[in-house]
């Protein structure tokens, strides 16, 4: 496949597998942000390819994954209402909130969709003119845009029954309330290579020049990883802290500008609960008030609930890199992809879901050895 | 979800109603895909697409500039001493 096979030449890998070993002098730590870029890490190996002293943290870029469980819990609420066709992008369906997830309500007859694109909700809209139609808006930057089209075409269609409950999430601030984490062990970032697309890459600058780190736009294909722990490597060797692209071929300094501006009609920015991390500053989207009838949240009055997370789930260690997930007690014992406790072993970004895809077989041979 | 998708534009259509869409292939798979945010983007074109939305045209040039870094990382390893 054009712009994919050529990114994954076993020659081109072998030849920066060799180059990273003969520039690394002493350990450095790198975090990748994107939950797209762990798995591509585990799936092909590139972990392993690396000289010990470089050590990976996985970063919380797995929109699914931070997406509050109060979310989630508000997402099952609505969705059980007989006059709702509620729609979600499918990674969410198998989300567990506090008592079920949003799959289980389809079992017990709710009107659940899974949908490729958040445009499928205005098709859905048209032809059930009857129903209140809600789409769960999760996702980064990236995703972001889609919905806000979403929304805009939804008023100039002047849909009635067409509602978001919003999610979205910034990841600068995410990244940033890593760094200034008081036991930060993170010394350059991979960032996120789609978001980029989206923003730029211009928000980075200042945050690599306060806290003098080096933070390397990357791609997804495991050329794209190497190339990128390459530069960054390069940078923390020689002791500078700038931010580079990796990844030209979808990314520039500017991003999309179009995107850009339809993020900014449509949503604001406002301070919101990760899951794992608690509240960031100014870590996510909610919409503007000349979009208000289009807001989920408003349309249905869904009671706060007092949510808790399992005791036994570390996800939050997890998706704060502080731990792998292969050293929580609970990993592929008593939960798996089939019996989840935690987003992280749910989606297809969630780092325990790699490692459990991945990984399974070399730790139950640890362990049995 | 940061997961996006390389895929070739087959047609274009929607020019007229300023809600430009267009058939992507992804290596044969079609799908009808929203190009507003691509308002460059023509037929035959190489476009990443994320949740339905093409998002960025794909830049040939660039991608051969990045592919081109390693083949000169493989002179040079020819060149030093083993």
């Amino acid at each position: 496949m054009k712009f994919v096979d050529e990114f994954r030449d076993p020659q081109n890998i072998a030849r920066l597998a060799i180059a990273i070993a003969q520039q690394v002098t002493r350990p450095w730590t790198i975090m990748e942000v994107c939950g797209g870029q762990t798995h591509a890490i585990l799936k092909h190996g590139v972990d392993q390819l690396l000289p010990s002293s470089i050590t990976l943290i996985h970063g919380p870029g797995c929109p699914v994954c931070v997406t509050p469980m109060e979310a989630i819990d508000k997402a099952i609420e609505i969705a059980a209402l007989s006059e709702v066709i509620f729609c979600s992008f499918g990674d969410m369906l198998r989300i567990p909130g506090s008592q079920k997830d949003l799959l289980t309500v389809k079992a017990e007859g709710g009107d659940v969709r899974a949908v490729y694109s958040p445009l499928d909700v205005l098709t859905i809209a048209q032809e059930n003119p009857n129903k209140q139609i809600v789409f769960f808006a999760v996702g980064f930057e990236t995703t972001a845009p889609t919905t806000a089209m979403t929304v805009y075409r939804a008023k100039q269609l002047g849909l009635k029954n067409v509602s978001m409950l919003v999610s979205h999430v910034r990841v600068p601030p995410a990244m940033e309330a890593i760094l200034s984490a008081p036991n930060n062990q993170v010394q350059g970032f991979l960032a996120a290579g789609h978001v980029s697309t989206i923003m730029g890459y211009r928000e980075y600058e200042d945050m690599a020049r306060q806290y003098r780190v080096p933070i390397v736009v990357t791609g997804f294909e495991p050329l794209d990883i190497l190339q990128g722990l390459f530069h960054c490597i390069g940078q923390m060797e020689a002791g500078t802290c700038g931010v580079e692209n990796q990844y030209p071929r979808v990314v520039t300094r500017k991003g999309n500008s179009l995107a850009q501006d339809m993020m900014n009609r449509v949503y604001k920015i406002v301070s919101c609960n990760w899951r794992g991390f608690g509240e960031i500053k100014d870590g996510g989207f909610a919409l503007r008030s000349e979009y208000q009838d289009f807001d989920a949240e408003q349309k249905f009055d869904t009671k706060s609930i007092v949510v808790a997370e399992s005791e036994l789930c570390r996800s939050a260690k997890v998706l704060q890199g502080l731990i792998k997930p292969t050293q929580c007690p609970a990993f592929a014992t008593t939960c798996t992809p089939e019996n989840p406790l935690g987003a992280t072993m749910v989606s297809s970004e969630g780092a325990c879901a790699a490692y459990y895809r991945y990984r399974r077989l070399e730790l139950s041979k640890v362990q049995s050895a | 979800m940061c997961l996006a998708v390389p895929g070739k534009i087959l047609t274009i259509f929607g020019e007229e109603t300023l809600f430009r869409r267009g058939r992507v292939s992804f290596a044969g798979v079609v799908k009808d895909i929203c190009l507003v945010y691509v308002p460059d983007a023509r037929v035959d074109d190489y476009v990443i697409v994320h949740a339905g939305f093409a998002i960025h045209q794909l830049d040939e040039r660039q991608a051969r500039i990045s592919l081109d870094e390693l083949e000169a990382l493989g002179n040079l390893e020819r060149e030093r001493p083993s």
